[in-house]
């Protein structure tokens, strides 16, 4: 890793480190009566870990000329590795919160352990840990294959890769100290939210450096998706975060707006999110992988194009579905209703043409479970987007909102489409990136596909009986005009439902922990590959080759 | 004129229609251009090539 940078990056790394080493230490000293202070600890750590690792590898030679000549996959090995951890740990708090509420005593008396701050440590980890690094992997590779170049340089991706996670590791470790915002997938406070504007605007250069240097003549589908992800979600995340902190030394701030307008800025956040983190960049991860995986182009490029521009300009004006009801203005609810409707068009566009590639594969798609996962995903893509439309609709929303059904589509999406087609890709990616012929073991892969479908299916059919049980429970009238049920009976209803849903979202979280096992066994592998060349292209000098097998 | 919540309103609902037409309308004449075709299928095909090096 250090051993790929120039002499004059390493020193680069060196005097960012030392910086956010300082930032820490700034903090540390300014927040020490608060929670500020702890998380100076931690961004001191973190600046002194860079500095200690360059500075181990700091004399080894520099990295040959030649390397001009290859892609730089490195950055994105490690964000496999990374994305699968996060994966392991958030989708673990997952089943812990679902468990939570079937047996409140989960909780074990613990503060840190209560509802509140486990739910966004599981929110956070699955959306930002596990989907943001699958997604700064996947569009390093993407980026530099279609379009022929190398990234700029061997620094950035670094900074933008690590700095990303002390991201992560302050949004989770902030929440079990009670930390947050109270805004939904935006909680960090105003420091981490600083920062992340720092490595995003870091990421976002690597794109335009890269694709300015390309030699392609037309940028590929994909890297629009991805780059629609990365802008707008720097502009999103820079106006829901307009925040005033107490003071320099306090980790609380308080939002630049109040009341409705707060509301409205949160979701206009908080939908896009969903629209541009979760659904633009995990597309341009099914427009490159899915036909890779198929060896078939994609069925129409045109209609690539035209449901691009139809995503991101309709889901801009969605957010305000979340608000039906409320002091919102009423006009204001009905765009967001009517967008929300018509995105099924650009939505179904996309899905369907990922189903066409597949026509004329569907072999490939019985054989190869990779394929498969990337199959399912595209149906749960769009089942979840007319779902979505569907809920939108403002009689529909009044079933719906406040109930489990708005879980159950929320896990239709991230289970069955962001997870699988993240899934798919990865088990695409990894043999790529190591340099070997597949991966350690398909019939893992087929493991793991029959447990994520079948957990998925479980939580989402548990969750849509709970919610629309909870919905009707919770407007059903009697004689005299008044609730026939009490809110304490609705929950007893949902009982059943949430044990199931804990069943579920555990066999997901096991079949994610089948996925690290496998590819880290895969690295494993093609470690002992490149070893065994290594060692019999050079002869044998003592007893250490008797343990070589003639295959080798 | 004022800047407030009605002009902000007047604004979002006329020009706001317009501007999303002609941006469809913009769309729809680039991804249909008939010249844009032989670009179009060169990038769909050219991600299937099994070179993996940088370069032409």
């Amino acid at each position: 890793m250090i051993a790929t940078l120039t002499v004059e990056e390493r020193q680069r790394a060196i005097a960012v480190s030392a910086f956010l080493a300082l930032c820490g230490v700034i903090m540390a000293i300014a927040g020490r009566d608060d929670l500020l202070g702890t998380h100076g600890v931690i961004v001191l750590l973190f600046g002194l870990g860079g500095i200690g690792l360059v500075l181990s590898k700091y004399f080894e030679p520099e990295p040959p000329q030649e390397r001009l000549s290859h892609y730089y996959d490195d950055p994105t090995k490690v964000g496999i590795v990374l994305s699968l951890g996060w994966a392991v740990v958030g989708m673990f708090f997952g089943v812990w919160v679902a468990a939570l509420l079937a047996w409140p005593d989960l909780t074990f008396d613990a503060a840190w352990a209560s509802f509140g701050r486990l739910r966004p440590v599981h929110t956070s980890g699955v959306i930002f840990g596990f989907g943001g690094n699958a997604l700064i992997a996947t569009s390093f590779h993407v980026l530099q294959r279609t379009s022929r170049a190398r990234l700029p340089d061997q620094f950035s991706p670094w900074f933008v890769l690590l700095g990303y996670n002390l991201f992560c590791v302050l949004a989770a470790s902030g929440y079990l100290m009670g930390l947050t915002q109270s805004k939904e997938y935006a909680e960090p406070e105003w420091y981490a939210d600083i920062w992340l504007v720092v490595v995003w605007v870091v990421y976002f250069l690597i794109y335009i450096r890269t694709l300015q240097r390309r030699k392609e003549p037309h940028i590929y589908v994909a890297n629009w998706y991805y780059m629609a992800f990365i802008l707008v979600v720097a502009v999103l995340h820079i106006v829901n975060n307009l925040a005033v902190p107490v003071s320099f030394g306090h980790a609380k701030s308080y939002s630049l707006f109040s009341g409705v307008q707060d509301a409205m800025t949160q979701w206009w956040y908080g939908h896009n999110a969903v629209a541009f983190f979760l659904t633009a960049g995990f597309l341009g991860m099914l427009y490159y992988y899915l036909p890779k995986r198929a060896g078939r182009p994609i069925f129409s490029y045109r209609l690539s194009i035209i449901s691009f521009w139809g995503i991101t300009f309709m889901y801009m004006w969605a957010g305000s579905h979340h608000l039906h009801y409320t002091a919102l203005p009423q006009w204001v609810q009905t765009l967001g209703m009517t967008f929300s409707v018509v995105l099924l068009v650009p939505s179904w566009a996309s899905a369907g043409n990922a189903l066409a590639t597949l026509n004329g594969a569907w072999d490939k798609v019985r054989d190869d479970a990779t394929l498969r996962f990337m199959m399912v995903a595209a149906v749960f893509y769009g089942l979840s987007t007319f779902e979505g439309s569907f809920m939108a609709i403002r009689a529909v929303n009044s079933l719906s909102h406040y109930t489990d059904w708005t879980v159950g589509h929320v896990h239709a999406g991230a289970l069955g489409w962001v997870a699988m087609i993240t899934f798919g890709s990865l088990y695409a990616l990894v043999p790529w990136m190591w340099k070997v012929e597949r991966m350690y073991s398909p019939k893992l892969i087929e493991v793991h596909f029959w447990l994520a479908l079948a957990g998925t299916i479980i939580y989402v059919f548990a969750m849509w009986n709970s919610g629309i049980i909870q919905g009707l429970m919770w407007r059903t009238y009697n004689d005299s005009g008044t609730l026939a049920y009490s809110f304490i009976d609705s929950l007893v209803a949902m009982h059943p439902y949430y044990i199931s849903r804990t069943i579920g979202g555990l066999l997901f979280l096991i079949g994610a922990i089948v996925a690290a096992y496998n590819v880290w066994m895969t690295i494993r592998m093609a470690r002992s590959q490149a070893a065994g060349t290594a060692e019999a292209d050079r002869p044998v000098l003592h007893g250490a080759g008797a343990a070589l097998q003639p295959g080798e | 004129m004022e800047f407030d919540y009605h002009s902000l309103v007047g604004f979002a609902k006329s020009w706001g229609l317009f501007y999303l037409i002609a941006l469809a309308i913009g769309v729809l004449i680039y991804a249909l251009w008939p010249s844009n075709r032989a670009r179009f299928d060169r990038a769909k095909k050219s991600i299937l090539d099994k070179d993996d090096r940088p370069g032409d």
